[in-house]
Formats: structure tokens, sequence, C-alpha cells
């Protein structure tokens, strides 16, 4: 058998096709896949590993729960008891969309080594449902009218604070003193005098002190501070920040309970400190909506915000401070505004320069909120050689100006329009982002929904790394100094809006700049704007 | 009649292996890529079947997928551009393509993600799948193409024979 010189040609013809194609297609990966890990390289970012914490081992840690309404809930979930309701919902919201998986991961959660002793919450249905939920033959549960009692009892080791804001600092000082360990909610003080009081007590206590900042525990932030570290954005000039809510909830109207009533409530209790007016349904479910209880979106919002970007770049207080806004999307008889802009300085900040020295320095943080659009703006860190975009997820973009990138961007090797850097940390894989395809799911939140299912929750990693303070030692990372930055700089923001003035800070005697004839703890507790001083409304009683 | 014939043939040869050269380099593309996954391409499914596709994306399965999805793109490259059982090939394609058009299919209200033109119920992936029916009707692998050679060596064998 012989094959004709034409007979291969017509045989084989197909054969260096496939040779090219497949040269052509491997040389694409290869070449691809080379650029990446070179800019990887050059870049040497290290993804952040969930913390090692030591195990809490021993006697289980006695824990008296301090405020069992919506946040309340959730910390106790956290710490691994959740009550027959809230299953039963869950149960029912799985039934009708199985991507629903809050119940599934509440069982798979780690369980920890607590026992809750006690509960204190001034309305008896919510006082009530923790007893029932949590109680047991081998463990009764005691309710305690008074938060002292049950601190003063001997029978809690630890206590959760999850209050309105005017109780957070009362409550704080009163178990430090008593060396009993304490988790607060944000924001940690309602007032300026309350925050060095409070600091005075943490720092003499043995107790550990914890503030309720769980995101500190979000993997990509520690990446994200890597990054800052290794000067992959360069000077960052300014940083944009966002809340952004367009519904009932999110504007704090939340439910009003049916069996709330003057029997039902301790109204002397729960106004303490603040202005006395008659029982007000409303002002006890929605009292973040009233300075005299909370602090509006400079304490309850802003404090998410700041805190977030203090743990990536431990920028401390601000120099100054100014805001603006007012209540223009929830007229409905409110006091804190809804709408606010707050610029905080920073000039003497820098996260490192790749130019000559001393041509860049000082940043300013920009928070924007309102609770009238849902439009979800993202976290963005703006520095001279590149952009990061902050979440769960983290983008890095090169700047067309970069300094550090000149020679990559000049060679191609890099584009302003191409992220160089993506961390996703529940993927668990780092990837420059190769395809506009890939940019597109991501920033679609697509990954994320199927993702969400196999997530830990924070608050979970947050409290166990309290827990696991109180029993081996060590540093909890969001403590007394990250609090009362947060608290001082959210205070300031509220007095700019309230003065419609700038508010300064002097670093070195750590107090602020006085204003003459100004008493800033009365401006910050007095209702409303300071200039307009609006009528406390009771339309709910 | 014959000379038509040879002009069918000749491009029908052409679609063949332009339709292979698509495919091949799909499937390189990715089998050099160890960090290429479908994982986006099927968590973003949409239409009647995207329970069938959202259900391949678990930890366990989405290894398995990638794989397959590599192995048949080769096996319609490869076949295709040699031109040897090519009705295999055209077969795999045929399956391969309904399942691209299924997971994102150009149906009237569903968001159309990340094409790059408009399409109402048919799109290129539907085009191509015809094209491969064509294929699959048609071979030409012996008219260009190892099969030339399998089907030569056959005949000359029976020849001998006699």
């Amino acid at each position: 058998m012989k094959w004709t010189r034409r007979d291969l040609l017509i045989g084989l013809g197909g054969l260096p096709i496939l040779g090219a194609v497949w040269w052509a297609g491997a040389a694409t990966s290869v070449n691809s896949r080379k650029k990446r890990s070179e800019i990887l390289e050059q870049l040497n970012i290290k993804p952040s590993l969930p913390p090692a914490v030591p195990g809490i081992g021993g006697d289980p840690v006695r824990i008296g729960v301090i405020g069992f309404g919506i946040r309340g809930e959730q910390l106790t979930r956290a710490l691994g008891f959740a009550t027959d309701e809230w299953k039963e919902e869950m149960r029912l919201a799985a039934k009708e969309d199985p991507n629903n998986k809050r119940l599934e991961d509440f069982e798979a959660q780690e369980r920890l080594n607590v026992k809750l002793t006690g509960i204190c919450d001034i309305f008896d249905v919510r006082a009530e449902k923790f007893i029932n939920s949590f109680s047991t033959d081998d463990n009764k549960i005691k309710r305690y009218l008074n938060y002292k009692d049950m601190i003063k009892s001997g029978d809690v080791d630890a206590v959760v604070i999850a209050t309105p804001d005017h109780w957070h600092a009362p409550m704080s000082i009163e178990a430090l003193s008593n060396n009993v360990h304490v988790y607060v909610e944000k924001p940690m003080t309602h007032t300026v005098e309350e925050t060095y009081a409070l600091r005075d007590a943490a720092e003499k206590s043995e107790a550990v002190f914890a503030v309720g900042h769980q995101h500190r525990q979000t993997l990509s932030f520690s990446t994200a501070r890597d990054i800052v570290e290794k000067g992959t954005l360069g000077h960052v000039s300014l940083i944009q920040t966002n809340t952004n809510r367009n519904d009932d909830n999110g504007a704090w109207n939340y439910d009003i309970h049916e069996k709330a009533s003057p029997e039902t409530i301790d109204w002397e209790q729960f106004l303490g400190p603040a202005p006395k007016v008659p029982f007000n349904k409303n002002h006890f479910f929605r009292w973040r909506k009233w300075w005299a209880y909370g602090s509006g979106l400079s304490g309850d919002l802003l404090t998410h915000d700041y805190d977030r970007l203090n743990c990536v770049l431990n920028m401390g207080i601000p120099a100054s401070v100014s805001a603006s806004g007012g209540i223009y999307t929830h007229n409905d008889g409110r006091n804190v505004p809804d709408v606010i802009q707050v610029n905080m300085e920073f000039p003497e900040f820098s996260t490192g320069s790749s130019q000559a020295k001393g041509k860049e320095k000082g940043m300013t943080f920009c928070y924007s909120a309102t609770l009238g659009n849902g439009f979800n703006r993202p976290t963005i860190l703006m520095g001279h050689d590149a952009t990061m975009e902050l979440g769960n997820r983290l983008t890095v973009w090169p700047d067309s100006a970069s300094t550090r990138y000149a020679d990559l961007l000049e060679a191609g090797k890099m584009k302003p329009n191409v992220p160089i850097y993506q961390y996703d940390p529940v993927a668990g894989s780092t990837d420059v982002v190769s395809s506009a395809t890939s940019q597109y799911f991501a920033d679609k939140g697509l990954m994320w929904t199927y993702i969400d299912g196999v997530r830990v929750d924070a608050t979970f990693l947050h409290m166990r790394e309290w827990l696991s303070v109180i029993k081996n030692g060590g540093n909890v990372s969001c403590g007394i100094k990250e609090g009362f930055d947060e608290a001082i700089s959210a205070h300031m923001a509220g007095l700019s809006w309230k003065l419609g003035r700038k508010i300064e800070w002097d670093a070195t005697n750590q107090t602020l700049k006085p204003i003459e004839g100004i008493d800033f703890d009365q401006v910050l507790l007095a209702n409303g704007n300071w200039n307009i001083q609006p009528e406390m409304v009771d339309e709910v009683s | 009649m014959n000379q038509n014939q040879n002009k069918l043939k000749a491009s029908v040869t052409l679609l063949r292996i332009f339709i292979g050269w698509h495919f091949l380099f799909e499937g390189v593309v990715k089998m050099y890529n160890p960090e290429w996954t479908s994982f986006g391409y099927l968590a973003s499914a949409q239409g009647p079947f995207e329970w069938f596709f959202t259900m391949l994306i678990g930890d366990t399965t989405i290894g398995w997928i990638d794989t397959m999805n590599i192995i048949a793109l080769m096996i319609v490259g490869v076949t295709f551009t040699l031109g040897i059982f090519e009705r295999i090939g055209a077969f795999v394609g045929i399956g391969l393509l309904a399942l691209y058009f299924l997971a994102h299919p150009p149906f009237p209200g569903l968001a159309q993600i990340n094409v790059e033109g408009n399409y109402w119920l048919i799109n290129k992936n539907l085009i191509e799948l015809v094209a491969c029916i064509v294929i699959y009707q048609f071979p030409t692998g012996s008219y260009f193409g190892l099969d030339y050679l399998r089907k030569t060596n056959l005949k000359l064998k029976s020849n001998e024979m006699d």
C-alpha cells in the first residue's frame, strides 16, 4: 500500500491547522497567566487567613444579656442560642426559598463554651421570650429588672449590651467597675464626656472590653490592610464611603409590638438620663430616630464605615470634621438627619508615596448617606497609583497616571480599566481578573448569592474572639482604643451637623478644641439641629 | 451535477474546519488555564432550565463539569479539524451547544448577559448547532481529512484481496 503525495495532502491537510490552533491557544493561555503572575509577584499581596483563636476552655463563660431586641437576638444567636420563634420563621423561609440557608448556617455554627445565666430587658415580652427559649431544667435563667442587679449578682462573668445608645456607657462602666467582661454594641458612647469616662473604666478594669464592630473579623479588610501597607495604592488622598437605604427597616421604623404598654415596659428605666417625656411606643421601639437615645446616621451607620477604614488604615481621629444634611426623606417626627455628608480631614496622614518626598500628604474621608435611595455605591480608596474598591470582595485598578506602575502600563502589561488584583475570601482564591466576563459576573454580585450560603457570620467570629481573650488573655480586635477613636469621630460628625460648623480635634491634649459658649454634650443630647430646635413629636402614644 | 457536488463538499469542509477551529481554540485555552472554571457561566444561568445548571455548581461537581466541558470541546475540535469520526464530533458538538443555548437562552423577558449583539429566540449558539447537524448529515472527512486515508486504505486492502 502506497500513498501518493496527493493522498497525503488531502488526508493530513487538517494536521497543520490543528497544530496552529493548538499552539495559539496554549500560547494565549500561558502568556496571560505569565503576565498575571508577574503582576501578582510584584504586588506581593498576602490574602489573610482566618485568625487562629485559642480555644475557650474550662468552665463555660456565664453570660448575661442586656437588651433582647433586634440586635440582642442576633448577638445571642452568634453565641449559639436562637429562639424557637426565629427557628420556625427560618424553617418557613427556607421552605419558600431554598436559597435561604440561615437556619442551616446557624445549626452548622461551632458551639461556644458559654452558658446564658441572666437576662435584663425592660420589656416583659422580650425577657419572657428569652427565658422561654433558653431556660432549661439544668440551667434556670434569671430575669433581672435592673442591669446593676445583674452585674452585681455574681452569677454573670460577662455581659452583652445591646440597648439604645444612651445606655451603652453607663452599663459598660458599671460592669467594668465590677470586673465583669463587656461586649457592647456601637457606637460605644452617646456623649463626649462618657467616652473619656468609659476609657478610664476600661483601663482600670481587669475585665475584657470589646466593641461590637464585627467587620474587624472580615478577612478582606485584613487583606486590604496588607495591600495598603505594601504601597499598592500609593498615596490615598480620598476615601469615599456610603450608606444607601430606602426602606422602613433601614430608616429605623421598626415594628411596634402589640403588647407594648406602660404595664409591660419600664418606661422610667428606658429614659434613664434622657429628658422626661410621657410613655411613647414610637420612642421605645424606634429610638434610633431621636438624639435623646440614639445618634442618627453619624453614630449608627457612619461608625461602621469609619471603623472599617480605621481597621484598614489605622488613621485615628480626624483633625477636623464638617458635616451637612437634613431630614429630607422621612419627615415623620424624627430629629436625627436622614441625609448626611461628613468630611473628615486627616492632613498629616499618608499611606506612603511613590513620588518625590513631601509632595503628597493628607487625606479626606468622605461619608455620604441617604435613607431615601438604595443604589449601591461602593467604598472606594483613591490613591495616586491605584484605586481599591473595598467590600467583602476587593478589587484594585491601576491608575493611568501612576508613577509606580508607569513601566508596566507603558508596556501594556497593565491596563487602567482592568483590575490588577481581586480577592474573594470565600472562594478562597486570588486572581487577577482576566476577562470582562468574570468582572461582569463579580460586579453583578452573582457570585455572592451562592457564596452567602457558606459564609461564616462575622459577629460569631467577633464574639468568639472576645470569649477567647476572656479565657486566654491577649487583645480583642476592637477594644477601648478603637472604640474611643470611633466614638469621638462620630460625636464630631454629630456636633458638626448640629452646630453647622467645623469641629476640631486637639491630638496633643486628646480633646475637642473648645468653641466659646458651647457645651458639646449639651448640644449632642439636644433634640434636632442646635439652631433649629424642633419640638419633640409624640404622634404615637 | 458533479461540479455542484464538489462545490458543496468544499463549502461544508470549510464550515467543518472553521467550527473545529473555534471549538479547538476554546478547549485548548481552557485546558492550559488551570484557574478557568464554568462557575460564573453556570451560576448566572437563566430560563426554564436554570435549576439544572445551578445544580451543577456544587463543590464536588464543578470540577467534573469543567473537565467534561474541556474534553467535549477538544473532541469536536480534533475530529472536525482532522476530518475523522466527525459524526461523533458533530453529535458531541450538538449536545454541547444545546446546553450552552439552554443555559442562557435568548428568550424575551430574560436579561441578555454578556452578549455582543441582539437576539430573539435564535442566537449564534443555535446557528452553530444547526451547522453541526449539517456536518453530521454530510461528512466530508473522506473528501478532505484523515478519513480519506482510512477509506483509501480500506479500498486498497479490499482490492488486494480480490
